[in-house]
């Protein structure tokens, strides 16, 4: 038997036979994605709306009913006057108030145009402008209905409709733009952590000396200690692949195959970051912490799971290349919901085949073998 | 109290020492703060834009002038042929394709409306949303604005200052946007990123901190002095409180030079909620740290805990989006109503009255997890 594979094989049992790690490294992933599967939705539901309305009459009370027979408003509370808005949304207790001008009915009969102002809390811009954008169409799909209610009206200029398609997930589901980038962020950050804990915990037990003086040479430690949790976090992907597919149905429009192969790579980049920090850093503490902070939030903010990439300043933007993530990110969604194959992914594939194998001259490289 | 400013001075020495996670404490946090704090809006700038223009018209090309002087769009390429726009889409090379069919212009003129074509590359669903959006406002000016030019026999009815159409039923939509009329996103994002950063650095620390006494075999020197659980759990607490709120005024300050963040509440306020929070959120981290055996399995349990802690606090997608059983998870995270007292005090001017219901949660949930973490500890080693 070869120095290697016995190794391997030791580091193998050693996992085995912890039971309740095993456990939490099979499950949590799972679990993580399966949540945050569920819990990360952009679009904009459930807005509490006031209804500022000072003199009912029958044409507020129709687009008060507008609003509400929308599934997207719930109107929480009707109030005389505009005294107490400002408090409302302080409190965080609404997020838009519908205000209804002065003699509604009769100026809208009238054609003078009937006034309606729209207080958003803009404090999030996103929804905001969203719910902006919504409360303006629910007034508009009003104004309309009259008019039709009315033949003779002349058309009001000229309008150009647009028709819009969104190519590769029309219904701009969340879940679907979601999940590759929460498979990369737990996938990043289960698959370092563990090999950086592995190799940071024989150094500070004093077995790495043993190691050390073995014939095993420092590539064949790192790969020892790499490969079996390369088995296990190709068992993370298989658990949280299923998880996309059977809970929610994300569509696999491209080859199985070649999203399993990525995934294999992109965990291999992933541990080769742990052994780097690993390297890099003195204790376990050091070097789990460094995995944890240094990786889970740039992963998040900077890999275009969250805020589209182009969005970003012009200086950081190329900042975004060294997250491996991002590039794993473009991969998945290109194979899943685009169905493409390599013959439009390999720049993205060979990026991450080139940082892998850098990670891994780094890592060997800084992996000192004397002990001070 | 001699006793307890001994072992404070002991673990001030012990934090002061380790440079390495000195540097993970204060320097990390404000790095990934300036770095995530830009990257972290939905505001697009100059997205690229294929252009197929089937009608070549004079209304056409006024409508792709349009989308290029609005400063969102630039112009990346055009042709007629609809196969090679989609290519461009498949390559990544535009995230749109606007395809302008023919005989617009005629349509325009003789029935007043027209469709065009607007395609997105929905594989970026965020940034599609976002283009979607500004193609729309952009679509209804130039409407307006053609309407005047083609059809000057028919009067614009719409807009606040068209004169009264008896018979005509018009609604005049005025919007505002409240809190944050520019629609920064930095003013939205910096304070909750500054939290969730905050939070991380402590309650990492502090989870690793008892169990590495514990795995070092240092812990059962601790106790067998006459060091009792509150002193011991407060030696513990103490210094990284006071990290973390240091931590968190130097984050407020680049906050304030480097983003323009406002201050319309009271900072006094902020603080004294910070300090609420933070011993729920140190007390959590230590809790963890009594549980765990291995530093190991504290990593992990903090890690799961943190992930948590950022994806289901409100600081990216908003909470009422999330399904209801989601929603009282998120009311779990101390990290949620932290950061709307924060986003309320500083941009919305909310002053103590305003948030004492998320304050209240917070005390509440420092004052449980805090007895917890004091029972759980044992001075007895099994």
């Amino acid at each position: 038997m070869s120095p290697l594979r016995g190794f391997v094989l030791k580091e193998f049992r050693h996992i085995l036979r912890d039971r309740q790690t095993l456990v939490i490294l099979l499950l949590l992933p799972l679990a993580q994605v399966v949540l945050f599967g569920f819990a990360l939705r952009t679009d904009v539901r459930g807005v509490r709306l006031l209804v500022v309305d000072p003199v009912p009459d029958a044409a507020t009370l129709a687009l008060r009913g507008r609003f509400e027979a929308t599934d997207v408003f719930r109107v929480v509370r009707v109030l005389p006057t505009t005294d107490d808005l400002a408090g409302w949304f302080r409190r965080g207790e609404a997020d838009q108030a519908l205000v209804m001008g002065p003699r509604f009915a009769q100026t809208l009969a009238r054609g003078e145009g009937a006034q309606v102002l729209v207080v958003t809390d803009a404090t999030d811009p996103n929804t905001g402008s969203t719910m902006q954008a919504y409360a303006a169409a629910v007034v508009q799909g009003y104004e309309r209905e009259l008019r039709a209610a009315r033949p003779g009206t002349p058309a009001p200029g000229v309008e150009i409709v647009p028709e819009t398609r969104m190519r590769f997930n029309p219904t701009l589901e969340s879940v679907n733009l979601f999940i590759p980038g929460l498979i990369a962020l737990v996938l990043t950050v289960v698959s370092a952590l563990m090999s950086a804990i592995s190799l940071s915990r024989e150094k500070e037990r004093g077995t790495m000396e043993v190691l050390l003086v073995s014939p095993l040479r420092p590539w064949q430690i790192i790969v020892g200690k790499v490969l079996p949790y390369l088995a296990l976090g190709f068992g993370n992907v298989l658990s949280v692949l299923g998880a996309a597919w059977l809970v929610f149905r994300v569509p696999f429009r491209g080859s199985v195959l070649l999203l399993l192969a990525e995934c294999l790579l992109f965990i291999v980049t992933s541990l080769a970051l742990g052994v780097l920090i690993a390297a890099r850093t003195g204790s376990q503490r050091t070097a789990m912490m460094g995995a944890l902070m240094g990786l889970m939030l740039p992963t998040t903010i900077l890999s275009g799971m969250i805020f589209p990439i182009s969005s970003m300043p012009a200086w950081l933007q190329p900042v975004t290349h060294l997250v491996p993530g991002k590039w794993f990110i473009l991969i998945s969604r290109g194979i899943m919901l685009k169905g493409v194959g390599l013959e439009h992914l390999w720049r993205e594939t060979l990026v991450l085949a080139v940082m892998t194998l850098l990670l891994l001259v780094a890592a060997v490289r800084s992996f000192d073998v004397r002990l001070d | 109290m001699g006793t307890l400013r001994a072992l404070l001075r002991k673990e001030f020495l012990q934090i002061a020492r380790d440079r390495a996670m000195l540097r993970m404490l204060v320097a990390l946090p404000l790095v990934q703060l300036l770095v995530l704090s830009s990257a972290s809006t939905f505001e697009i700038r100059r997205a690229s834009l294929y252009v197929v223009d089937e009608d070549r018209s004079g209304a056409s090309r006024g409508l792709v002038e349009r989308m290029a002087a609005s400063g969102r769009f630039e112009v990346a390429g055009a042709s007629v042929s609809m196969a090679r726009a989609d290519e461009a889409l498949l390559d990544r090379r535009v995230p749109v394709i606007l395809r302008i069919p023919l005989h617009f212009e005629r349509a325009l003129v003789r029935t007043g409306t027209a469709p065009v074509q607007l395609v997105f590359n929905a594989e970026d669903g965020a940034a599609a949303g976002v283009l979607r959006s500004y193609a729309g406002s952009i679509l209804s000016t130039y409407s307006a604005e053609l309407g005047r030019e083609l059809r000057p026999t028919f009067q614009a009815v719409a807009g606040p200052d068209a004169p009264p159409t008896p018979g005509v039923p018009r609604i005049d939509v005025r919007t505002r946007a409240w809190f944050n009329p520019e629609l920064n996103y930095h003013h939205y994002m910096v304070p909750g990123i500054l939290v969730v950063l905050v939070t991380v650095v402590a309650t990492t620390v502090g989870a690793m901190n008892i169990v590495r006494e514990k795995e070092i075999g240092t812990l059962e020197q601790l106790n067998v002095t006459p060091v009792t659980k509150a002193q011991f759990i407060a030696a513990k607490l103490l210094p990284f409180w006071v990290i973390a709120l240091a931590d968190l005024s130097v984050g407020l300050l680049v906050g304030r030079l480097f983003f323009g963040i406002p201050v319309n509440g009271s900072l006094l306020l902020v603080f004294g909620a910070a300090a609420v929070y933070l011993l729920a959120a140190l007390g959590i981290g230590l809790w963890i740290s009594t549980v765990a055996e291995t530093q190991q399995q504290a990593m992990f349990l903090s890690f799961a805990l943190n992930m948590v802690y950022l994806l289901m606090s409100g600081l990216f997608t908003p909470i009422q989006s999330m399904p209801v059983w989601a929603q009282w998870v998120a009311q779990l995270s101390p990290v949620k109503h932290f950061i709307v007292v924060m986003r309320a005090v500083l941009v919305k001017g909310a002053g103590l009255a305003d948030v004492t219901v998320p304050l209240l949660v917070l005390a509440a949930y420092g004052a449980t997890v805090l007895t917890f973490a004091v029972r759980q500890y044992s001075k007895t080693t099994a």
